[in-house]
């Protein structure tokens, strides 16, 4: 492995799958978020099967709000659009290009779930305990273990962006990043399903 | 790190840090033999409680926890980790890697089971175990007082999470690592079947690590997904706990009916009859496996309908199951059978499992299930196919590859009086709870009452469990007796078919020194039979990359297991111990995602040496 | 040889038939329900002695016919597999398959047919840590411990719990369903012959569970409606036949007891313990302990139930309002339990 201290101008053209280490991770990171796949499911079919346990307390059609929960969605959509473009500098070799868009990337993410916290505050003054009803419980387990999925993920790019923020590309980083996008890319998809199922079904249906 | 500094290490920091498949192998034997003990010391103390009627030998509250424990031990801590040992130890062996896709990983996912499983058995010690069956169905277990069922859901969810780890390594070592010509369809089917296992294991577990987290939520923070009162429901528990549940129990077979797709060639000296039949059987089961789970809940009034459904798809598990059981018959037609220890157990299994099979079928029978279901039928159907699969399978496993782990081959002798011994007690013990059953004895009961018909089975089932100890207990001695058999020649058996008996004994660190070139299923009984004996080489001999050890895995699991005590006494005003453990586990997370580490070689001058030193 | 003794289940089950106890086996039904899933058992026996056999039989075959020999040095023929065989050995377990499920999907939906008809009767059956409640809404009777039924007569069962789960269970004449809280499951049984039926509960449901037990009593149809009237009317008033010593004991009673336990509809509470109207018709206490002919069991049981039946929420009667009772008082009580009956 003599080849990890390569430097960017000599990188292949798919640095993160270049090596074997590369293609472990890429694989085996593909196979994780097949297990946060079952997870998530879990969640969701919890919460279909308890949203109509309201307990005499406020249901989702006395607190959600969608105009709040679009921008949301269209702030961490775009978070999504932007660690595409992370990839896409990545693969032109540009880490300056990597570092920026992976920065705003976190930055939006932070974002959202700023208003995910202003949310829950919002729901909990009106009446909405965790320990309410059945709802309630299903519903801040669901969409809290998506936040907190989205923290660990600003921290992990975080913790990449200051770890390499002087390195440049390498065989060892470029997996790094590459895996931390997919996982972004991902909780964006269980967002859409969370928008989906828990927001426009609680309010439509 | 270099090549020597790495040779330089205490014993001790060597185990704990260790990233090589082989010792992590040996760590989950090891461990997985102790809570098997455990977990039968717990069965032989229920089985002395049922000996007689109304017996007062333990209190009923007692007697639950154990059969909590015992269940719970068995499954999660013996069945898994003894598979994951020899998983471990030989599935980079048989498609000849030098170690598996995530070393570092592949550890944490050891010290994690390990601490998982000992923060459960330290609820023994603090108040009382777990006391409401290892399928832990709510409300009981939601509303159980005491801390028991807090150490039952954070043992597991730490544990839990060492295996799903685990399994995710095995799929991406399995498909990445293989050698050159180690395509999958000349994949052993020990490999083969763990694939398939690891396969369930990914998708399966995260359903349980979602319901222990609901009830975790529940008894500490008083969330209300289970409780009536306040709109929840106690069948959503029973759904996500087999929809683990249930693939959990092929988790556990496959790998047993791979042991015997190996074991059975080499001592009928043939080759495995309809190998693709095999493979598709397999997979076959392992999707099954996941459309079945709502046959443990057809009385907890599905309706006809999905009742009917559940019926059906679990009946064609028969079907593939079927075919793998003639696939073997086959592989022995036409043979020339050695009834080595090994091949006895795996020649036992087949009647066994059988035995047990047809059971199931007759559990899938929806209306007959209503009679059934929650009785010693059930114990005796699970017993019949855990024991007569999973057990024997590991037994197997054990006399077949000891050699090639340890060193040494286990006596045949005792071996052979411990197999008719614990073969004997097994049948005597199990065979008779099906009566048990449908005579009106239902599962889980601390006693019964004299005078119902149940008194003389259930003395025989007892004595049954007593040989199956005796029987365990020398097989544990002849593990120390039989040191003296050392072995120095790779091919242990003679017939060897598959990688792991082409490279030296004791195994090298780097498994190879040149990964092998594979030409066949069976690629070593192609190089004997159609070659010159001995492994073609796909590289040149030359320095071999190895990962560095490193204690981090250790303290990662070690910081969820004192957050665990966080949670279990939450109540008590315990929390920070979750913050400071919480913080022990990233800290350690953020140190290895900062520290780049490269790993170190093995010069070329000392494989080199080694290969001398074997006369190669 | 070794072998032989696995085929037993043929004739085992025979003899088993008459081994178990009859009013406990469902290897010896007693109603239309259990006779069905007997037939269900019946037939999946068969068809998987079918298949030990046929495998038992090659095995054996195989084991000693191939058997490695010391003066054998052949290589064995290395066959791949063959296509031919692996067809047959798919078909004709589904073939076997179906000739079980078929009859199953049709029973289960027979077994499923609760809805109530005219001449049906309907029981509300509530589980309670560790006892049963059985409720008769066409008759406005609650009973505990001991279910009355007419013979010939189809039930249908509303199960129901109040705490955790349970499952009701009369081998001899119905296989199992669940009590869940929060959700109503039923079922039916029919007993066409007078007689005691035991029941247990099959679900893990604490320290007791194994002593939940119950009885299914059908008799006559006439004598249930007897039954059913005089529990609504209640047991004779013991002032009325002048059993003084009874008379003493039913202060006692409407001290102490009478806040958990109801007797003809008067008193007891949702949270208390099973209704004592025919109290006196009980052959065990607390579901399993034998009435003896002195009432040693039955006054144990009343000073201090805890250890009897650990889990159970009934207090010693020291703790209740009436106070400890010295042996007198406790005659007294036991004598006015006695006079609890309805059938005579």
């Amino acid at each position: 492995m003599a080849d990890h201290t390569v430097h960017s101008n000599t990188l292949p053209p798919n640095p993160e799958k270049a090596t074997l280490e590369g293609k472990n991770k890429f694989l085996g990171f593909w196979f994780f978020l097949g297990g946060e796949t079952v997870l998530f499911a879990s969640l969701f079919g919890t919460y279909l099967g308890l949203r109509g346990g309201l307990n005499g307390g406020p249901g989702p059609s006395d607190l959600f709000h969608l105009p709040l929960v679009f921008i949301m969605t269209m702030i961490l959509l775009t978070s999504s659009l932007t660690s595409v473009f992370a990839i896409i500098s990545m693969k032109k070799g540009n880490f300056k290009g990597v570092l920026g868009w992976m920065l705003l990337t976190v930055v939006l993410g932070i974002t959202f779930l700023g208003f995910e916290i202003y949310e829950f505050v919002e729901y909990y003054h009106y009446g909405l305990g965790f320990t309410t009803s059945a709802f309630s419980s299903a519903f801040y387990t669901l969409v809290g273990t998506h936040g907190a999925h989205v923290l660990f993920g600003i921290l992990w790019i975080s913790t990449l962006l200051i770890r390499y923020r002087k390195s440049g590309l390498t065989l060892t980083n470029a997996p790094k990043f590459y895996t931390a996008v997919l996982y972004w890319h991902f909780i964006d998809v269980v967002w859409v399903f969370i928008f989906s199922v828990v927001y426009l079904m609680g309010i439509g249906g | 790190m270099s090549y020597a500094k790495a040779q330089s290490k205490s014993t001790l920091w060597d185990w704990l840090t260790t990233v090589d498949h082989k010792k992590i192998g040996i760590m989950y034997l090891v461990a997985g033999a102790f809570f098997f003990a455990l977990g039968g010391l717990e069965a032989i103390l229920m089985r002395i409680q049922l000996m007689f009627p109304e017996f007062t030998f333990l209190p009923a509250q007692t007697f639950n926890e154990l059969l909590t424990m015992h269940g719970t031990t068995m499954i999660f801590l013996a069945a898994m980790p003894l598979l994951f040992g020899l998983m471990n130890y030989i599935i980079p062996l048989q498609i000849g890697a030098r170690d598996v896709a995530f070393p570092f990983l592949n550890s944490l996912g050891f010290w994690l089971f390990l601490f998982g499983g000992i923060l459960l058995n330290i609820s023994w010690f603090t108040g009382g175990a777990p006391d409401a069956g290892w399928t832990a169905y709510v409300p009981l277990s939601s509303e159980s007082p005491g801390t028991g069922l807090d150490y039952y859901v954070l043992g597991l969810q730490v544990s839990g999470l060492g295996t799903l780890i685990g399994g995710i390594n095995f799929l991406v070592t399995i498909i990445n690592m293989r050698a050159p010509g180690m395509s999958m369809m000349r994949m052993p089917l020990f490999t083969w079947s763990s694939f398939v296992a690891s396969m369930l294991i990914l998708f399966a577990f995260p359903a349980l690590t979602i319901g222990l987290l609901l009830l975790m939520l529940e008894r500490v923070f008083g969330a209300t997904f289970f409780a009536v009162d306040f709109g929840g429901n106690v069948i959503i528990w029973q759904h996500l706990f087999w929809i683990f549940g249930h693939p959990e129990v092929y988790i556990l077979i496959l790998p047993a009916f791979g042991i015997f797709s190996e074991v059975i060639p080499t001592f009928a000296k043939k080759r495995l009859f309809g190998y693709s039949a095999m493979v598709f059987a397999t997979l076959i089961i392992g999707f099954l496996g996941f459309m079945v789970w709502a046959h443990h809940m057809f009385t907890v009034g599905m309706g006809p309908v999905a009742n009917s459904i559940f019926a059906v798809a679990t009946m064609a598990i028969a079907v593939p199951t079927g075919i793998k059981i003639f696939n073997w018959l086959l592989t022995l037609w036409g043979g020339r059978i050695r009834f080595t220890t090994a091949n006895l157990f795996a020649l036992a299994f087949i009647p066994s499992f059988v035995m047990g099979g047809v059971t199931g079928v007759m559990l899938a029978t929806s209306a007959a299930n209503y009679q059934f279901h929650d009785t010693y039928f059930v114990v005796a159907h699970f017993h019949y196919v855990i024991i007569g699969g999973v057990v024997l399978g590991l037994f197997c496993g054990a006399y077949y590859w000891w050699p090639r782990i340890f060193g040494y081959t286990l006596d045949e002798k005792l071996g052979k009086i411990f197999f008719w011994l614990f073969l004997i007690g097994f049948h005597l013990t199990f065979f008779v709870q099906h009566f048990l059953g449908l005579i009106g004895m239902p599962r889980r009961v601390a006693s019964y009452l004299d005078g119902q018909g149940l008194n003389e089975m259930n003395f025989i089932s007892t004595m049954g469990a007593f040989l199956m100890g005796i029987a365990f207990i020398i097989f544990v001695v002849s593990i120390f007796t039989s040191m003296k058999n050392k072995v120095n020649e790779a091919d242990v058996w003679k017939d060897g078919r598959t990688l792991e008996w082409t490279i030296p004994v004791p195994t090298p660190e780097y498994n190879f020194a040149q990964t092998p070139l594979v030409r066949d299923v069976d690629p070593l009984w192609y190089e004997k039979y159609e070659g010159d004996g001995k492994m073609k080489a796909a590289e040149p001999l030359g320095d071999i990359h190895m990962p560095n050890g490193s204690i981090l895995p250790f303290i990662m699991s070690f910081g969820l297991f004192v957050a665990s005590f966080g949670f279990i006494y939450h109540d008590a005003g315990q929390t920070w111990l979750a913050i400071v453990g919480l913080l022990i586990t990233f800290g350690a997370m953020f140190a290895r995602s900062v520290k780049e580490d490269h790993g170190y070689h093995i010069p070329v001058d000392e494989i080199k040496k080694d290969l001398q030193k074997e006369g190669r | 040889m070794k072998y032989l003794w696995r085929l037993l289940p043929f004739t085992f089950i025979m003899l088993l038939a008459g081994c178990g106890k009859q009013n406990l086996s469902a290897l010896d039904p007693q109603g239309p329900v259990a006779e069905t899933q007997f037939s269900l058992i019946r037939l999946s026996l068969y068809i998987m002695i079918f298949v030990i056999v046929v495998v038992f039989a090659i095995y054996v075959f195989v084991l000693i016919k191939f058997r490695d020999k010391e003066d054998d040095t052949h290589m064995p023929k290395q066959v791949h597999g063959n296509k031919a065989l692996e067809v047959i050995w798919t078909t004709i377990p589904i073939v076997l398959l179906l000739i079980l499920a078929v009859p199953n999907v049709m029973e289960t939906f027979t077994l499923a047919d609760t809805e109530p008809t005219e001449e049906s009767m309907t029981v509300r059956v509530h589980a309670h840590q560790f006892w049963w409640e059985f409720e008769y809404p066409d008759y406005d009777v609650v009973a505990g411990q001991d279910m009355y039924i007419p013979t010939n007569t189809k039930i249908v069962l509303e199960l129901e719990a109040s705490d955790v789960i349970h499952s009701f269970w009369v081998p001899a004449l119905a296989g199992k369903q669940d009590n869940v809280p929060g959700i109503m499951n039923p079922m039916w049984i029919e007993a066409p012959n007078e007689g005691v039926y035991m029941g247990k509960c099959t679900e893990l449901c604490g320290p007791a569970h194994w002593l939940m037990d119950f009885k299914v009593i059908a008799v006559d149809p006439d004598t249930f409606e007897t039954w059913a009237a005089n529990m609504v009317e209640g047991p004779e008033d013991v002032t009325e036949t002048g059993n003084e010593i009874a008379v003493e004991g039913r202060e006692i009673f409407e001290a102490s007891c009478i806040a958990c336990h109801a007797v003809a509809g008067e008193g007891g509470n949702p949270q208390g313990g099973p209704a004592l109207t025919n109290f006196g018709e009980r052959t065990v206490i607390a579901g399993y302990l034998p009435w003896d002919d002195d009432d040693v069991n039955l006054e144990a049981w009343i000073r201090d139930p805890g250890p009897l039946k650990p889990g159970n929420a009934m207090p010693a009667v020291a703790d209740l309002p009436y106070g400890d009772l010295n042996d007198e008082e406790m005659e007294a009580l036991i004598a006015y339990l006695k006079t609890l009956k309805v059938l005579e």
